[in-house]
């Protein structure tokens, strides 16, 4: 990268100044309402000298938040990945009444703010929920306590990996699981050795977003958490606390991690698209185009 | 092995693909299902090989007498070769070819070294010696093809099935492809249906031609018994005989 350049590949070759003014102000929404911010948590993560950095990970009621969260995601994430799967595989592979609706609910959690979720399960496993009592009586406990926050985060994570895996198993088509079933082989290898490198990119894609957000999720989780520290606090609720009670340089040390987090997935998203788009074969199109009518779609 | 099918139906939501549809397959004969697209030829060719299943009461299918209307795909191994190949791009050549062989059970698979001479041997028949080691993505249409057949015959199917073979190729490929597999099926014998909308193509091919339109049979006979006499004026319209 020698110098700046700018083109503009419009069908009317908008003039100079529009070109100029639509890419800076872009540069600065995103840098002044993202980047800086980013920026801002590291340096006042470090405001205090990296001794007090360090200091708030040896505290143990943050380390067990670290720990919380992990452990909600070890569950969430797999969870997550098995549904995608199975609902990518069940809604390109098979035709069945209600099968875009389908499509559609899988998508819910991206249209309702978290916290109905969160509220959604304390209304079912809540004391006074509808099986609060019969839950209570053998002794289960899910809102206020782990199992309510893999719940919770579920919910919001719900459909990333589905998403991903929809439309791409879609582009695919299936003549190539179809021509081995022809060779001979059984459901298991036609998924192992045929579909599964097949969308093994924009799978590992899905995961890692489902994952980012699973551990960033706040809204959700802090419904049915109760906010019990120690105990039902993860990461983002533990920085909640840590800044309500003024604890400044804590509680952006922790949220510094939360936010490598996000750059790591960033980068990974960016290298992934990168292999996607070299490998994906190019008569992907042609083949849909060629496609005799008297055979059903996918 | 000879092909019978009995009077096979088939409806995709609602629209009718095969309507009562009864045809034989000698054994060793090359059968051409020809018409226009969507007649049903390419459904009646997957519900023989058992990617697509006719309705309920929709009729049966036969390989060699033995009835197999509800056997899958896997049990029947007709050798399949898709209209855009349906190659598996992330394999080579060579493991697309001993992919069949590969997938047995341990107590049928051949070993390492014989599944490497057979892929060598089905190469050279299909006159692409060597390339084992290429992947899909760096061969032209015609070779691309060439390799389907060959990852289809490595399994030794009793029949092959070919839908649209040379729909995706030009014409100087697909005529010289045209020749190779006539002189291929007099080598081998092997009992073969294809689909085609090529009436040249299906006249100077196959033993038999199949006319289908709307899911029905038009006519059935050999090229010569075809041109020589329309059933009716589908056919006449269809073979291009009142054009003039």
């Amino acid at each position: 990268m020698s110098s700046l350049s700018i083109t503009s590949h419009t069908p009317n070759h908008d003039p100079k100044p529009v070109v100029y003014a639509l890419t800076a102000f872009t540069f600065l929404t995103v840098g002044l309402l993202l980047f800086l911010p980013l920026v801002a948590v590291f340096a006042e993560a470090f405001s205090k000298g990296p001794s007090v950095f360090w200091e708030t990970f040896r505290d143990p009621v943050t380390q067990n938040s670290i720990l919380l969260t992990l452990k909600v995601a070890v569950v969430a994430v797999p969870l997550n990945t098995i549904f995608g799967m199975a609902a990518a595989w069940a809604v390109t592979r098979f035709t069945f009444t209600g099968r875009r609706f389908l499509i559609s609910l899988i998508e819910l959690p991206l249209w309702v703010s978290p916290v109905i979720g969160g509220l959604l399960y304390t209304l079912i496993f809540g004391l006074q929920g509808w099986l609060g009592r019969s839950l209570e009586e053998h002794d289960i406990q899910i809102i206020f306590a782990y199992p309510g926050l893999v719940l919770a985060t579920i919910f919001v994570t719900f459909p990333f990996v589905a998403r991903v895996l929809i439309p791409l198993m879609e582009s695919l088509g299936q003549a190539e699981e179809e021509a081995a079933v022809t060779l001979g082989a059984r459901g298991w290898q036609v998924f192992f050795r045929i579909t599964l490198p097949r969308i093994k990119i924009g799978l590992f894609y899905g995961i890692i977003l489902c994952n980012a957000r699973a551990m960033g999720e706040f809204g959700a989780v802090s419904v049915v958490s109760g906010h019990i520290r120690n105990q039902t606090c993860t990461m983002p609720l533990q920085i909640e606390i840590l800044h309500s009670e003024y604890q400044f340089a804590h509680a952006f040390a922790l949220a510094s991690v939360l936010s490598l987090l996000g750059i790591l997935t960033l980068l990974l998203k960016v290298y992934l698209e990168g292999q996607a788009s070299r490998r994906l074969p190019i008569e992907i199109p042609e083949r849909r185009r060629h496609r005799d009518p008297a055979t059903p779609l996918p | 092995m000879s092909i019978r099918v009995e009077n096979i139906s088939k409806v995709f939501e609602r629209f009718p693909a095969l309507n009562g549809v009864s045809l034989e397959v000698k054994e060793g004969d090359l059968l051409a299902l020809l018409g226009p697209s969507g007649s049903g030829k390419t459904t009646l060719l997957r519900i023989i090989a058992g990617l697509e299943f006719p309705g309920r009461d929709g009729g049966k299918v036969f390989l060699d007498g033995r009835e197999v209307t509800w056997e899958s795909a896997y049990a029947r191994r007709a050798g399949f070769v898709f209209q855009h190949y349906a190659l598996f791009n992330h394999m080579t050549v060579g493991e697309n070819i001993a992919f069949g062989l590969r997938v047995r059970p341990r107590n049928t698979r051949p070993p390492e070294a014989q599944i490497r001479r057979k892929v060598s041997e089905l190469l050279t028949m299909v006159q692409l010696p060597g390339l084992e080691d290429r992947f899909p993505t760096q061969l032209s249409g015609g070779q691309r093809q060439r390799i389907a057949l060959a990852r289809a015959l490595a399994v030794e199917p009793k029949i092959l099935l070919l839908d649209e073979p040379f729909g995706a190729l030009d014409a100087k490929v697909r005529k010289e492809l045209r020749k190779w597999l006539r002189e291929f099926h007099d080598r081998t014998g092997l009992t073969t249906i294809f689909v085609t909308h090529d009436q040249d193509e299906a006249f100077e091919l196959a033993d038999h031609v199949v006319i289908l339109h709307e899911g029905k049979i038009q006519q059935s006979g050999t090229p010569k018994e075809i041109t020589s006499s329309p059933a009716n004026t589908f056919v006449s319209d269809f073979l291009g005989f009142n054009d003039s």
